[in-house]
Formats: structure tokens, C-alpha cells, sequence
């Protein structure tokens, strides 16, 4: 037998060594970018903060008198864009990254404020608005895919529909506080609408049959109505 | 689910991504060895060469083949050629007996068996130095033969040589995106030579000492790979297989799909055959480049291209999948609604994006210089895009019917392909 040149073990490391660097400089680029997004999404979420605190107040300073000037304000079209930004990065940073979870919660706290904001100014300025709470889990449920198409679809048909839309498993005191009030189960996913718990998939025509005032509020067919709605914020819904 | 699966592709990406680099620092390391041979070479010493063609209904394209054997520039009194009909059932035999008269044209006739049968017939008959075959759908470079000798007379140990193939006037698409690969595996084959990891002598052109079979016997059946099996044959005795980039071999290549997937079916089983025969091979440093680097990432790739199709059929799949759902929940209404605004936010920024953009851009390298080494020309070529566009989609079908066929022992035959190449 002949003999084969001896290996080059030499080169094999130099190799590993340099394919390593390459697979570290894309990890460490890929971080870099998923912290810039994750810092926009900061930057979004105290805007809108910073929005709603201000219609707040506006909105206590100037009582009945406001109802024109806050009405309009209330809904920046960043909170769309916001939803959007947290789906994506729950599919693409990770849904259990902290520091997705954490801009979620914030997400969900700005949400709440917002409905409650809305149903002070709804309740008092005689808008014609209809909210519906939803909630949703992430896994294992088909359902609630389904139920987001619908809400999506909805919210198309009805611009002053608002949906809000809440992760059931989502750890923070204020969603338990509101399963609790609304006495949410856990058979998701489930609706609230003007306090009314329907729990399972409800299709288009069924929200249509059990609120016939949402006619009322039927989208004039001008694309400027969508950028008032609100957007779930999960990719169970609105995708 | 999804974090096996991001795993199991760093793994593939990175074992992708070592062995484009393993090339390129090669390439780096040695290029200055790369030899290019004048067209007005000459050897210290001319020996007596056979040339083996086996040929089963080849009517339409052995005239050429062997013409452009004849029209080597080598001593007429040194090259004797073979052409060994294998059971033709078309006009060949007839065909060939136009070199009837030449003297250094050996006419042979046997019973159809395969193709290592007819080129061992010939192999019986020669006592040259040098012995190789030459398929049929294939013709030579006049200075191919000189420019291989050129190797073994500079390296005695030195004792199989194989050339470059390139595609012969590549006409559709498919031939072109087939250019683009041949021409990058001009590339990695030289690399392989140079550190003694090729695992295929190609039937194309091929040159051995005629020692390397009296020592190691004929050709096998192979799983209709020979020619894989003798490379490995001979790897695992320690015999030196170089490549000559600069010997071209201008081989005609499948113009339609289904004749790419027979051809490929049958290399691709021969590979995952071949290589069950001689796993007692794989990383055992004692069998140098070709146990530790070529045969591991031959498996990977086969792995590799089948793990990442079956993950995009299954996204597409799941892609379709919920837009039935949703037709389904709300209608054709909402489907087609569009709103995109450009945002750098939903750019993907994954890890695993930048690594296959590393990956792309080490095979545009290696294409590159693969087309430099093969055709001289410096550039990118469009057909890159065929290539990569072609090869994605089909190129896990034939892999996985191959393992198909490797569990079930279905082999392929040549002499079918032929007859489907018709």
C-alpha cells in the first residue's frame, strides 16, 4: 500500500478558526440589529405612552369640552404599527426573549389604558364606538388564528370597531385583573364585547347577528378610515 | 420545533461554510502550483496510451468522439484506442466501422453487460503504460492528453489523473446552469488534487497507470459508478489522484430534466452506494483528505439540500395551508388586501440570513474561479442564477429518490439513460 500524504491538521484548525469568526460575526450582527428594533420598538411604545398621557390629561382638564379636539388624537396610527413590530419580533427575536416579553406587557398596559381612555371619552362625548376585548394564546390554538382573521376582517368593515387584543398566558397583573372582571375561560379564544363573554370561535356573521349596532358604524368606503383602528398584536390575529 | 430546526441548519450552514472556506484558503495557499501547460508542451518521453470508449447505441455522437481522439497531438505510434460496442442495438457497429482501417483504432464487439464490462475488455487486451476511456458523449481537447502526461512525468507517484469537463455549446438553460457547476467542480476538484482528496476519476478522460489496475484489478460494476469506485479503490491503497485543470474534456449534458435526473440519480446512488462499500473508510485519518473532508461533506450535502427542501415545501405548504383558513374564516375579501409601506424594521435580521449570504457568496467565489480555471473568463455569468434557481428545486429529488433507491437496492443503468439520452 502506498502511503497518503500526511493530513494537514494545521490547515483544519486555521479553517475552524476562521469559519467560527464568521458564524460569531453573524450572530453578533444579527443581536446588534434584533437590539436596534427592539430599542425602536421602546422608542414607539413611550411615544404612544407619552400621547395618551397627554389626552389623558387634556381630556380631565377640559371635560366635555374636549370631546372634538381629543377623539382625534387618541389612537396614534404608531399603535398599528407597533402590533405589527411586536408579531415580528415575537417570530423573529424569540417569543420568550425578555425583552419581547417585556415591551408585550407594555404593549398590553398601553392597550388597556387606551380602551379605558376610549370608553371615558365614548361614554361621554355620545361616540359611536363598540370595543372588543380578545384573547388568544399563542400555542396550540387554531382557533384563535380563525378568530383573527374575523377581527382583522372586521375591523376593515367597522373603522370605529376597537379590538384590543390580550395574550391570555401573558404574566402581568393587569390581564389577570381583567380575566378576572370579565370572568374570561380559558376555552380561547374568547371575546368581550361592551362586557359580554363569548368564549370559542365566533365567525363573522355571529358578531354581525349578536351586535346589529355595528352597522352603524359601518366604514364610509374612503381609505382613510383604517389608520383610526387599532391592531391586535399578536400573530394570531391581524396577520 | 423551531429551535431544532434553527440548529440543525447552523450545523449544516457551518460544516457549508468550512468547506467553501476550506477551498478558498487552498486555493489561496496553492495557486501559484496551478499549472497552466503551453499548447506546444512536450514530454520528456511519450508512452503507450489506450484510450478505452465503450459505447451502447451511440450512432449519432462516437463519430465525433472518436475524431476528436484521433486528432490528439500525440505520436500516432504511442495511443491506440478501444472503441468496444457493448451489445448496441442500433446502427453503431455499422457507424463505427469507418475507422475500421485506422491503425490506432481497435474495433470490439461483445454482448451488452455495462459499461465497466466493455472498458475491461479492453483493458484486457492492452499492455500500455497508460490506460484511460472516454465516453461517448464526450470529445477531448487535442493538448489534453500531452498536458495530463505532463503530471505523471513530474510526479512519479503520481498514478491517476483527471481532467476538467466542460460543457460542450451549452444550448438551454438547463445546460447553461449544468456550465456553471461543471466549471465550479473544475475548481474543487483541483483542490481536492491538491490535497489528495478526489473521490471520483470521471469516465470522461481519466488517465491511470496501467499499474493502478494491474495491482488493484479491472473495474467493478460499481452501482454504475465505476468510476467512483476506482478513485476509491485506489484512495484507500494510497494512490495519488491528481487533476489537470487545463485538460478539457467538452462533454454533451442532458437537455431536458428528466435526463439531469436519470444522470444524477444514477451519481448520486452510486455515491451513497460506493460509499456504504467503503465506509470502513470514513474519518480514519490513515485515508487522508478523502476519508476526513471529501466523503463527510458529500454526505452533508446530500443531507443538507434534502433537510432545507423538505423545510421550504413544508413553510409552503403551512403558507397555503392558513390561506385555505382564512378563505375559509372570511372570505376571498380580505386575502388580497395589501398595505405595504417599506420599514427597514421588518428586514430579517436572523443570524442564519447573514450566514447564507456568507454561503452564497463562497460559491459565486468558487463559480468564479472555476469559470477562470476552466474558460479563462473573469466575470459573473447570469447563469449563476440558473444554476441556483435549477439545482434548488430539483436537485432534492433526485437525492432523495436516490436514498430511495440505496434502501430498496434499485440501481440505475447506463444503459437506460442512454436510451432515455436518445
Amino acid at each position: 500500500m502506498h502511503q497518503h500524504e500526511p493530513n494537514d491538521w494545521k490547515k483544519y484548525i486555521i479553517v475552524l478558526f476562521i469559519t467560527t469568526t464568521i458564524f460569531v460575526i453573524g450572530l453578533w450582527l444579527s443581536n446588534y440589529f434584533g437590539n436596534k428594533k427592539i430599542d425602536q420598538i421602546k422608542s414607539i411604545e413611550s411615544k404612544i405612552s407619552l400621547d395618551l398621557m397627554s389626552s389623558e390629561t387634556q381630556f380631565n382638564l377640559l371635560q366635555e369640552q374636549s370631546c372634538k379636539d381629543v377623539s382625534g388624537t387618541i389612537l396614534s396610527s404608531e399603535l398599528n404599527t407597533l402590533a405589527d413590530k411586536i408579531s415580528y419580533s415575537e417570530n423573529n427575536i424569540g417569543a420568550k426573549n425578555v425583552d419581547v416579553i417585556s415591551l408585550k406587557k407594555y404593549y398590553s398596559l398601553l392597550e388597556i389604558k387606551d380602551y379605558l381612555l376610549m370608553k371615558k371619552i365614548t361614554d361621554r362625548c355620545g361616540e359611536k364606538s363598540i370595543f372588543i376585548l380578545y384573547f388568544y394564546k399563542n400555542d396550540k390554538c387554531d382557533d384563535c388564528t380563525k378568530q383573527g382573521y374575523v377581527l382583522t376582517s372586521l375591523r376593515e368593515t367597522y373603522p370605529n370597531l376597537r379590538v384590543y387584543s390580550f395574550d391570555y398566558n401573558l404574566d402581568i397583573s393587569a390581564i389577570k385583573a381583567m380575566i378576572s372582571i370579565y370572568k374570561v375561560p380559558d376555552n380561547l379564544p374568547a371575546i368581550v364585547i361592551n362586557g359580554k363573554v363569548y368564549s370559542g370561535f365566533q365567525t363573522i356573521e355571529e358578531i354581525e347577528k349578536t351586535f346589529p349596532e355595528l352597522e352603524s358604524i359601518k366604514a364610509p368606503d374612503t381609505p382613510q378610515a383604517k389608520t383610526t383602528t387599532t391592531k391586535t398584536t399578536t400573530k394570531k390575529a391581524g396577520q | 420545533m423551531g429551535s431544532a430546526y434553527t440548529i440543525i441548519f447552523y450545523v449544516f450552514c457551518f460544516i457549508s461554510v468550512y468547506v467553501q472556506i476550506f477551498f478558498l484558503v487552498t486555493f489561496l495557499e496553492k495557486k501559484r502550483h496551478i499549472v497552466h501547460n503551453p499548447d506546444n508542451l512536450d514530454l520528456n518521453y511519450y508512452p503507450t496510451v489506450t484510450i478505452a470508449v465503450p459505447i451502447y447505441n451511440e450512432e449519432t455522437t462516437i463519430i465525433k468522439t472518436v475524431k476528436s481522439l484521433l486528432s490528439l497531438d500525440y505520436p500516432k505510434d504511442k495511443i491506440k484506442i478501444y472503441i468496444v460496442d457493448d451489445g448496441s442495438k442500433d446502427n453503431t457497429w455499422n457507424v463505427i466501422q469507418e475507422f475500421k482501417d485506422n491503425q490506432c483504432v481497435v474495433l470490439l464487439k461483445k454482448e451488452n453487460g455495462g459499461k465497466h464490462t466493455a472498458v475491461n475488455l479492453a483493458l484486457e487486451k492492452t499492455s500500455s503504460e497508460f490506460f484511460g476511456c472516454l465516453d461517448s458523449d464526450s470529445m477531448v481537447h487535442p493538448q489534453s492528453l500531452k498536458r495530463i502526461l505532463k503530471y505523471f512525468e513530474k510526479d512519479p507517484q503520481t498514478m491517476a489523473v483527471a481532467p476538467s469537463i466542460v460543457v460542450f455549446n451549452p444550448k438551454n438553460i438547463l445546460q447553461h446552469a449544468q456550465s456553471i457547476e461543471y466549471d465550479m467542480s473544475i475548481y474543487t476538484k483541483k483542490m481536492l488534487g491538491f490535497m489528495g482528496g478526489i473521490h471520483v476519476a470521471p469516465g470522461p478522460f481519466s488517465i491511470f497507470r496501467k499499474k493502478v489496475f494491474d495491482d488493484l484489478g479491472p473495474y467493478h460494476k460499481a452501482h454504475n459508478t465505476e468510476d467512483q469506485e476506482i478513485a476509491l479503490r485506489m484512495q484507500e491503497h494510497g494512490y495519488k489522484i491528481d487533476h489537470c485543470p487545463d485538460a478539457y474534456v467538452y462533454t454533451n449534458t442532458p437537455n431536458s430534466v428528466a435526463k439531469l435526473y436519470r444522470q444524477r440519480l444514477r451519481w448520486i446512488y452510486g455515491f451513497i452506494k460506493n460509499l456504504i462499500d467503503y465506509r470502513r473508510m470514513l474519518f480514519r485519518k490513515e485515508y487522508g483528505t478523502v476519508a476526513l473532508f471529501t466523503l463527510p461533506s458529500g454526505i452533508v450535502s446530500i443531507v443538507g439540500v434534502i433537510f432545507l427542501f423538505v423545510n421550504v415545501v413544508g413553510n409552503i405548504i403551512k403558507f397555503i395551508y392558513n390561506k385555505i383558513v382564512q378563505i375559509q374564516t372570511v372570505g376571498f375579501g380580505h386575502i388580497f388586501t395589501f398595505h405595504y409601506k417599506f420599514d427597514w424594521f421588518f428586514l430579517n435580521t436572523k443570524a442564519v440570513l447573514f450566514l447564507t449570504i456568507i454561503l452564497y457568496i463562497l460559491v459565486i467565489i468558487s463559480v468564479m474561479i472555476g469559470r477562470k480555471m476552466a474558460e479563462g473568463k473573469s466575470g459573473f455569468s447570469i447563469s449563476f442564477f440558473y444554476f441556483i434557481i435549477i439545482y434548488s428545486v430539483i436537485a432534492p429529488f433526485w437525492m432523495l429518490r436516490a436514498i430511495y433507491n440505496a434502501i430498496i437496492s434499485k440501481e440505475s443503468s447506463w444503459t437506460l439513460e442512454r436510451k432515455v439520452a436518445k
